[in-house]
């Protein structure tokens, strides 16, 4: 059964999102993983449209977001602002801080602890 | 002229200069970035202006709402969100007022609001911040803006791609800001604050 949570993992180049849900789907074989990488025409940077639309293709409710730099963030910020999903901006280092919630989420910790074992990680403001 | 028009006749000058300038906004941005600055504005500017030929705009709300929209989903670096946030909010401010000086104040808070940079911190806010000033005061010249973009190049990047490089960004002019000063020389040119 897939789990109520999802995952998003957006870069500024596609094969590191990529890269980094082959890592997860190791370990989390239950979540769903999806990728917002590279803008629209596979350069590198980020894209709105892709990052909103990503986000509103989840079946879950509620998706937790990690990010790499700059832009990244703030595309995913105005696509959290125009989105009825409960979305949770991550701001953890990004292979660690997806590394822990995939394995915690697997394993049914409650949001409260994973937040908690998350706080470690956070390196962005 | 209606208002609308000579807006869109600054927007269409500032694509000229973005177009013409996207070389040098490059280069900028490989000093003391990913050097991409002038072609993330160059694909923005080039569909906002693929969106506006097609239009015929009585309200400013629209126009603006249509150059947000076109510079968030196309320009794909934080100038994308920045510049995008900028003209959302005076899309929504115009619906009150069509005062230049409290349009781009509009604009100035959306930047802020999105990207969270203060003054002095090498960014393209250090050119929109005493800009904005000035034509509250209602004494804007191009010399604002060209000491505004000056003074970039001392400071030392806290936001951004460039602060990644910490004392090394000093003696850099910022890309964003001088893709501002773009944006104000053509607002100057264009008469939009003519009365
Ligand atoms: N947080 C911020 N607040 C205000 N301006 C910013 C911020 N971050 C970057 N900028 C401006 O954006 C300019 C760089 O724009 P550019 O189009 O090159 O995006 P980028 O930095 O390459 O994007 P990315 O974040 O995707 O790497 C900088 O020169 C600066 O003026
Ligand atoms: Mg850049």
């Amino acid at each position: 059964m897939t789990k109520s949570t999802g995952i998003l993992i957006v870069s500024h180049v596609k094969e590191i999102a990529e890269g980094l849900v082959q890592l997860l789907d190791q370990i989390a074989g239950d979540i769903t993983i999806k990728t917002a990488g590279g803008t629209d025409d596979g350069e590198i940077g980020t894209s709105f449209d892709l990052i909103s639309d990503t986000l509103e293709s989840f079946e879950e409710d509620s998706v937790l977001c990690f990010y790499d730099l700059g832009s990244a963030k703030m595309n995913l910020e105005m696509a959290i602002e125009t989105t009825d999903k409960e979305v949770e901006l991550m701001r953890t280092a990004l292979i660690e801080g997806a590394y822990t919630a995939a394995s915690l989420l697997q394993a049914d910790v409650q949001p409260k602890e994973l937040n908690r074992q998350l706080e470690k990680l956070i390196i962005k403001e | 002229m209606s208002t609308t028009e000579k807006w869109i006749s600054w927007i269409s000058q500032f694509t000229d200069q973005i177009i013409e300038h996207k070389a040098d906004l490059n280069q900028l941005d490989s000093a003391i970035g990913d050097g991409d600055h002038g072609s993330n504005m160059d694909r923005g500017v080039k569909a906002v202006k693929e969106k506006i030929d097609q239009g015929d705009y009585e309200e400013l709300t629209d126009l603006f709402k249509d150059i947000g929209m076109s510079l968030v989903s196309k320009v794909g670096g934080a100038s994308g969100p920045l510049y995008g946030s900028a003209f959302i909010s005076m899309a929504k401010a115009s619906k009150e007022t069509d005062d230049p000086s409290l349009l781009l104040e509009a604009g100035l808070d959306g930047i802020t609001k999105r990207g969270k940079a203060d003054p002095g911190e090498k960014t393209m806010v250090d050119v929109w911040h005493p800009v904005v000033d000035s034509l509250k005061k209602g004494t804007l010249a191009q010399s604002d803006i060209d000491e505004a973009l000056e003074s970039t190049k001392d400071m030392k990047a806290t936001k951004g791609r460039a602060s990644y490089l910490g004392d090394r960004s000093i003696g850099h002019i910022d890309p964003g800001a001088q893709s501002s000063a773009y944006l104000f020389s053509t607002l100057l040119e264009a008469g939009v604050l003519d009365d």
